[in-house]
């Protein structure tokens, strides 16, 4: 019983991650409709600059953190303003190879200028620390406590404040938005900058458990995207519960059912079956289009 | 002589001479530089399987490198575990892979645009893991993999002062089999079942209207298209002599893809282009550094996109078209963006 508790928290824990990197891909299908292949790489090279400022420059971490999460997001609205804008009505493949391209220039600059060897991150939530408990390590209650913050922030920027409101009208009906003023493409290039944000705070909330290389984040990914197909990829909180249940289901199966090797196969099992029996997933509006 | 019969004319004339110049060019060229032109054959099989099902049949596939996998590891298991001769292995390749993409056709129906690429994506990361799973060891060889031995030629002569040996012999034997596949490809793709493949991918729905059976012609572009990469991953294990879990890792299929890409989408003679492009740009930016050709194919992916979207066979059409006024835009190219 002890040990199915501990898998199950630890499964929370995971779920956390998962919930994050799910998050970042909602934000961005939620603004542009289109699911961003390249948000695990981003998310690595934010977490490349975090270590390199705390590292090399000596930065305490929080500094570090913020700044990171600033420089995120400013290169992610430059990305989308800059490479994405010309595609933005292009067909579906054209946005696909472009993430594709995105991809795989992230990975081979986070290879070419911090080199392919392993690297441990520091994380916030020292060992001995009073958060502790028998079922968490410190680490892991400090990682839910950062996701539940970044939540509430991400909640009430779309709901108190006007920029949130514009960007949220921008995502419904950019039409509309457009008619009374809303400048729709500057609301998707703050979409991409707020993704690729939550995109580093998971990158640096994982970092410190994996190690860091630029290869980090390929399974976190696909279990990302589990997650967000799983909860509805057009919620928020649906990613986020659907990460926690991704997260748990992946402790279970592999310690009861099928061993710890086949988690990716775990993945692509619950990406293709939940688009082929769900589409919209738990949580997600059912889309009926018309012929 | 009417423009039509110069056209043909000169057609013919070409073919002719690049086949004399591929059957010449190994013994002009070292044995290695042999290898690698047998690999820019299979790659180009491979990126001809891709580009039937994203180019012809608007299905984005991001996983066929797992098709290409699954093509080698089978060629590699009945050639090493049951003692098949190397030639045999092909034909069962192909099945396998039409079968296993033919079963994978099926999800894919309620699939579209980046669902179905990201499921892809998703079988693409599998698979590695899959290979080197404990309990199929016995026929995968798990992390080490499974090492061929290279197939002696028939028979050995001299030409141009270079020996008929192994490499060359492979060239040969992949040559004919590419040239094999090429005209299978072009000869269902001129034809009805062509059109039809272009009507599901500009409009679905029309096609439908008109009678094609969209879910039987979806679900069998699948299984063509990865029995075309499947033969391609068999000859490949033929000519490397060895399979491994981490040879074919998500990034082959995002190599095939840029190789569809560089080549021209819909187009049967770009594969060729896109197979040159994929086999010898890592060798040149390798020497730049580890992670350059990553960086190029970057680069490149979205440089292409934006100034030359129909990729190379696209800027040889426009030349030729420009070189004969009040020619009609040929059919079977992607719409203008």
């Amino acid at each position: 019983m002890d040990a199915f508790l501990h898998q199950i928290f630890s499964g929370l824990a995971n779920g956390c991650i998962y919930g994050s990197v799910a998050l970042a891909l909602v934000m961005i299908y939620q603004a542009t409709h289109h699911i961003n292949f390249a948000q695990g790489e981003m998310a690595t090279f934010s977490t490349f600059i975090a270590w390199a400022l705390i590292t090399q420059s000596g930065m305490s971490y929080w500094l570090a953190f913020l700044v990171t999460v600033g420089i995120s997001f400013a290169a992610g609205l430059a990305i989308q303003r800059i490479v994405l804008r010309p595609v933005e009505k292009a067909p579906v493949l054209t946005n696909v190879i472009v993430f594709i391209g995105l991809l795989l220039i992230f990975n081979a600059l986070a290879g070419w200028i911090f080199e392919h060897t392993v690297k441990a991150f520091p994380s916030p939530f020292p060992q001995q620390s009073g958060l502790a408990t028998k079922y968490f390590s410190a680490h892991e209650i400090g990682s839910l406590i950062v996701m539940l913050v970044v939540l509430a922030a991400l909640y009430s920027f779309f709901r108190f404040t006007p920029v949130g409101l514009a960007m949220r009208a921008a995502a419904q009906n950019p039409e509309s938005a457009r008619l009374v003023g809303i400048r729709v493409s500057w609301m998707l290039g703050m979409g991409w900058g707020l993704a690729a944000a939550i995109g580093a705070v998971a990158g640096m909330m994982v970092a410190p458990i994996v190690f860091l290389d630029p290869n980090m984040m390929a399974g976190i990914l696909l279990y990302g995207f589990a997650a967000a197909l799983l909860g509805g990829i057009d919620t928020a909180w649906g990613a986020v519960i659907g990460g926690f249940i991704v997260g748990v289901l992946e402790n279970l199966l592999g310690a009861y059912v099928i061993g710890t090797e086949l988690k990716l196969t775990v993945a692509l099992v619950l990406i293709v079956g939940t688009l082929t029996l769900m589409p919209s997933g738990l949580f997600g509006k059912h889309v009926v289009t018309r012929v | 002589m009417t423009s039509a019969d110069l056209k043909k004319r000169v057609l013919w004339i070409g073919g002719a001479l690049l086949l004399v110049a591929l059957v010449v060019l190994p013994f002009l060229v070292k044995n290695y530089r042999v290898f690698q032109f047998n690999l820019v054959m299979v790659y180009a099989i491979a990126i001809l399987g891709l580009n039937i099902l994203t180019g012809f049949n608007g299905q984005i596939s991001l996983g066929h490198g797992a098709f290409y996998a699954v093509g080698a590891y089978a060629a590699a298991i009945l050639m090493d575990r049951a003692g098949w001769p190397y030639w045999a292995t092909l034909p069962v390749s192909g099945a396998v892979c039409f079968v296993l993409g033919f079963l994978m056709g099926f999800p894919a129906l309620r699939l579209g645009g980046h669902y179905l690429a990201l499921a892809t994506f998703a079988f693409a990361l599998a698979v590695p893991q899959l290979l080197k799973y404990k309990h199929l060891e016995g026929y995968t060889g798990g992390v080490q993999g499974i090492v061929l031995t290279k197939p002696e030629p028939p028979f050995t002569f001299r030409f141009l002062d270079q020996p008929f040996n192994a490499d060359r012999w492979l060239y040969f034997f992949t040559l004919i089999v590419a040239l094999l596949m090429f005209w299978l490809a072009w000869n269902l793709l001129r034809g009805r079942v062509g059109r039809a493949l272009i009507a599901i991918r500009d409009h679905p729905i029309a096609a439908t209207a008109m009678g094609i059976n969209l879910p039987m012609f979806k679900s069998l572009t699948f299984g063509v298209s990865a029995a075309f990469t499947g033969v391609a991953g068999a000859l490949g294990a033929v000519a490397i002599a060895f399979v491994s879990p981490d040879s074919f890792t998500v990034f082959l299929s995002i190599f095939l893809l840029v190789g569809v890409v560089v080549g021209g989408l819909a187009s049967i003679a770009g594969a060729v282009f896109g197979a040159i492009f994929i086999q010898f740009v890592p060798n040149i930016a390798d020497e730049l550094s580890k992670s350059a050709p990553a960086a190029i194919y970057g680069v490149l992916l979205i440089g292409l996109v934006y100034l030359m979207p129909t990729g190379v066979m696209g800027m040889v059409r426009r030349f030729w078209a420009r070189w004969q006024p009040g020619v009609a835009r040929p059919s079977g190219q992607p719409p203008a963006r």
